[in-house]
């Protein structure tokens, strides 16, 4: 069965990036500017995997994977972060808040998908 | 994986994302100048990250080396650290320019300003100081790898609920080298009291191979750092260490404030094509509807009540869905009113003026081919504005005025037009020296009489300078005439109205849209032509006693007390009109740049919507004509270029325009 990711980024390039990424491996992918846009659409549909930035307008993707930890259904679902700061305390505090691991930018291709497949 | 060409369509959006975060990273550093706050800071702050994020993914490895240069400074402002001056203002702005370059130089695969990025990281660093500047981190040095590891995992109860699956990091382990698992299965509860959440078991692993530890830790990278986790290289028992950072259980979380969205505008972004498609099939759809309802005149009486109801139905449709379609053209004025503030920032420092900078009706919107035509024109205004209408702040203390002069920009809607007006209140012009100098060039006539209006308005006139030094911010004498030609091939009109020590304003009049035009159909002989209404006046029956010929065979036609020079169509474009005598035909009163024209027509028809195809692109340019269209009939029709045909009325009239009737 296909999986669907949500993929969640301010950047509408990075999102293009990642989407194009995910797409070429054969997952089906959703896509959010920001954590408040992501929370809607998992509060609508089902997903199997939430990719989310961190700094983001709005909501942020630490408060977005706690916030989506209290949602019915999404208790088990694995999250990731991406960020580009590969501190130990930014870790923690995903860790913290429900995150399953993250990645940390730059990336590539090859990179994200072998992490996404780590984890469904 | 990802071809080059689909790399290289995301980097062009990674290029105009960055570009606009360039433009929020402006516009809130120029307002922590005023007013400093945590969350401008803080939306600075993120976009400046994302472009460092982004050049790093697409590899533009310089431009995410400068901008985290930038972050660095900003991420210590942000968190209180590093006061915010006006002096790492100065330079953060001077770096958003330098990366503006360097974005635009990476795109076009130009070479960087390397000295200009290292001035600039020079400055960078100074403010941070050398102190402040990460250190590289020492590598960890290499342990020697070990015949083979026991390792020993015991995890919280919280595991599986983060999604982390002891059986995935097997799995990996296993790709590593030989591994056996014992589960140690002792925590496990009687069966009533389970929860499936909640993980029990603990595990001895062991592993054969020599394996980096390297490799494993990073396996169980993701793991809760509460998680016991411990590994023996098995060549030299008893020598099993913890992982460092594992007792560090619990380091408080960082309080991450919920970001708000300061200057979100909620847009989607759609490329320009498309909607110029859209908006040509919209066109063809009108042409249709009318082809339509030109049919309906001719048939059954019987079924045209029906047919009739149909048509007016689809006319309405048709309407409804163009609006919305220009829509999507439609942006706010901002857009251009954005760049203000920068440009009066830097500009006031260099001539030492004081200024407020205003605005008003900034989400007043147009279309956005006119918006980006507009947009220069502007910036020419609002310097003009402040190096020559703005007085320092000595003189204006003098003349009783507060030190701090204010520019104003203002948008708003009236009729189908958009007016933008840009008012400062300077010394307003000098109309004394404007006439003389309009004498000395020879731009007027020495003895024609000039109102007030009139005399203002020939600072549009080209080679037109009054600044006594050229400065290299305005004063070149190329400049106004340019931004009126530039306004004039928009189809708009700019008027200037001035008052001696109080300033001037400066109107422009823009249509919203150059793809639709509201026109009144006209016939000469054969021929139908199109007159925009904007242009119209009024439509007036000629009596033959108030026609006069002035030397030089120019007809004119007395209106009031206006002398208006009359075009006739069917001479300018040679077509044979039903009478050659004037007072046969009516008198279309028109007007662009405040002059007026009355154009002889044989008949009226309709007011009908046209769509406006170019003339240029499908054949060549004609002087006089502005462009076609498609009537429902099928035919084409030209549509007049009205300022052009009056200036070449004028032309041939030689002063009639302005002269007065006695």
């Amino acid at each position: 069965m296909t999986k669907t990711i949500l993929a969640v980024d301010d950047s509408a390039s990075m999102r293009q990036m990642v989407l194009f990424t995910l797409h070429s491996a054969g997952y089906e992918v959703v896509q959010a500017c920001d954590g408040v846009e992501a929370l809607g659409i998992a509060k609508q549909s089902a997903v199997d995997l939430v990719l989310t930035d961190v700094h983001m307008p709005r909501m942020d993707g630490i408060t977005l994977v706690r916030e989506l930890r209290n949602l019915l259904g999404y208790k088990l679902v694995p999250m990731l972060i991406l960020t580009t700061e590969s501190s130990q305390e930014r870790k923690l505090e995903g860790k913290q808040a429900g995150a399953t691991g993250w990645i940390v930018k730059p990336f590539n291709p090859p990179q994200l998908l072998a992490t996404v497949a780590r984890v469904i | 994986m990802l071809m080059d060409a689909e790399m290289a369509e995301i980097a062009k959006v990674f290029f105009q994302e960055s570009r606009e975060g360039l433009d929020v990273m402006e516009s809130g550093l120029l307002s922590l100048g005023t007013n400093g706050g945590a969350e401008s800071i803080n939306t600075i702050f993120r976009a400046a990250h994302s472009i460092k994020g982004g050049a790093a993914t697409f590899g533009f490895s310089e431009v995410a080396q400068f901008t985290h240069g930038v972050e660095t400074l900003l991420d210590e402002m942000r968190n209180g650290v590093r006061p915010v001056t006006s002096q790492s203002i100065q330079t953060l702005l001077q770096a958003c320019d330098c990366l503006r370059e360097m974005i635009t130089a990476t795109e076009s695969g130009q070479p960087l300003d390397q000295g200009r990025i290292a001035s600039l990281n020079a400055d960078l660093g100074h403010i941070l100081g050398e102190a402040s500047q990460a250190a590289p981190v020492a590598a960890p040095a290499q342990a020697p790898a070990a015949a083979g590891w026991r390792i020993r995992f015991d995890p919280v109860p919280d595991l599986l609920r983060v999604r982390n699956e002891p059986t995935r990091m097997f799995a990996e382990l296993k790709r590593l080298g030989r591994l056996t698992a014992v589960a140690d299965v002792s925590r496990i509860p009687l069966l009533e009291e389970i929860d499936p959440e909640t993980c029990y078991l603990s595990w001895n692993i062991e592993m054969e191979g020599r394996i980096p530890r390297e490799k494993l830790v990073e396996i169980f990278d993701w793991v809760d750092p509460n998680c016991g986790l411990e590994f023996i290289a098995m060549d030299c028992p008893g020598s099993g260490q913890t992982r460092p950072g594992e007792s560090k259980a619990d380091a408080p979380p960082a309080a991450e404030s919920a970001h708000k969205a300061g200057t979100d505008s909620g847009s989607i972004r759609v490329a320009t094509g498309k909607v110029d498609n859209i908006i040509n099939l919209v066109g063809e759809l009108l042409i249709t509807q009318s082809m339509l309802c030109g049919f309906a005149d001719g048939i059954d009486p019987s079924e045209l009540d029906r047919l009739r109801q149909g048509l007016a139905q689809l006319a309405r449709n048709t309407r409804e869905l163009q609006e919305c379609v220009m829509q999507i053209r439609m942006l706010p004025i901002s857009f251009a009113f954005n760049r203000f503030p920068r440009i009066v920032h830097d500009l006031s420092r260099k001539l030492g003026k004081k200024v407020e900078l205003k605005f008003t009706g900034e989400g007043t919107e147009l279309d956005k081919t006119v918006l980006e035509k507009i947009t220069d024109p502007l910036v020419h205004l609002v310097r003009n504005a402040l190096d020559h209408g703005l007085e320092t702040p000595e003189r204006r203390a003098a003349a009783g005025k507060p030190e701090t002069g204010t520019i104003e920009l203002a948008a708003f809607h009236e009729g189908g037009n958009i007016i933008i007006e840009v008012r400062d209140d300077g010394a307003g012009l000098n109309k004394a020296r404007i006439l003389q100098k309009a004498r000395e060039r020879g731009l007027i006539d020495p003895t024609q009489e000039l109102n007030d209006e009139q005399v203002d308005n020939l600072i549009f006139m080209p080679g037109f300078s009054t600044a006594e030094q050229v400065s290299d911010v305005s004063g070149r004498g190329v400049g106004m005439d340019v931004v009126r030609r530039n306004i004039h091939d928009l189809g708009g009109y700019v008027q200037i109205t001035s008052r001696e020590g109080e300033g001037s304003t400066i109107r422009i009049r823009l249509p919203l849209t150059l793809a639709i035009l509201d026109g009144q159909l006209v016939r000469v002989g054969q021929e139908t032509y199109i007159i925009s209404l904007v242009a119209i006046v009024e439509t007036i029956q000629i009596k033959p006693e108030r026609l006069n010929t002035l030397v030089g065979r120019t007809e004119v036609f007395r209106l009031r007390d206006e002398v208006l020079p009359i075009v006739k169509l069917c001479d300018q474009f040679g077509i044979e009109p039903d009478s050659s005598r004037a007072q046969d035909g009516l008198l279309v009163v028109v007007e662009a740049d405040g002059r007026r024209a009355g154009v002889l027509v044989d008949e009226l028809l309709a007011q009908q919507q046209v769509v406006i195809k170019s003339l240029e692109s499908n054949f060549k340019t004609v002087s006089g004509i502005a462009g076609a269209t498609i009537l429902g009939d099928g035919k084409v029709s030209l549509i007049i270029d009205v300022p052009e045909l009056i200036r070449s009325a004028v032309g041939r009239g030689a002063g009639a325009v302005t002269a007065r009737a006695a």
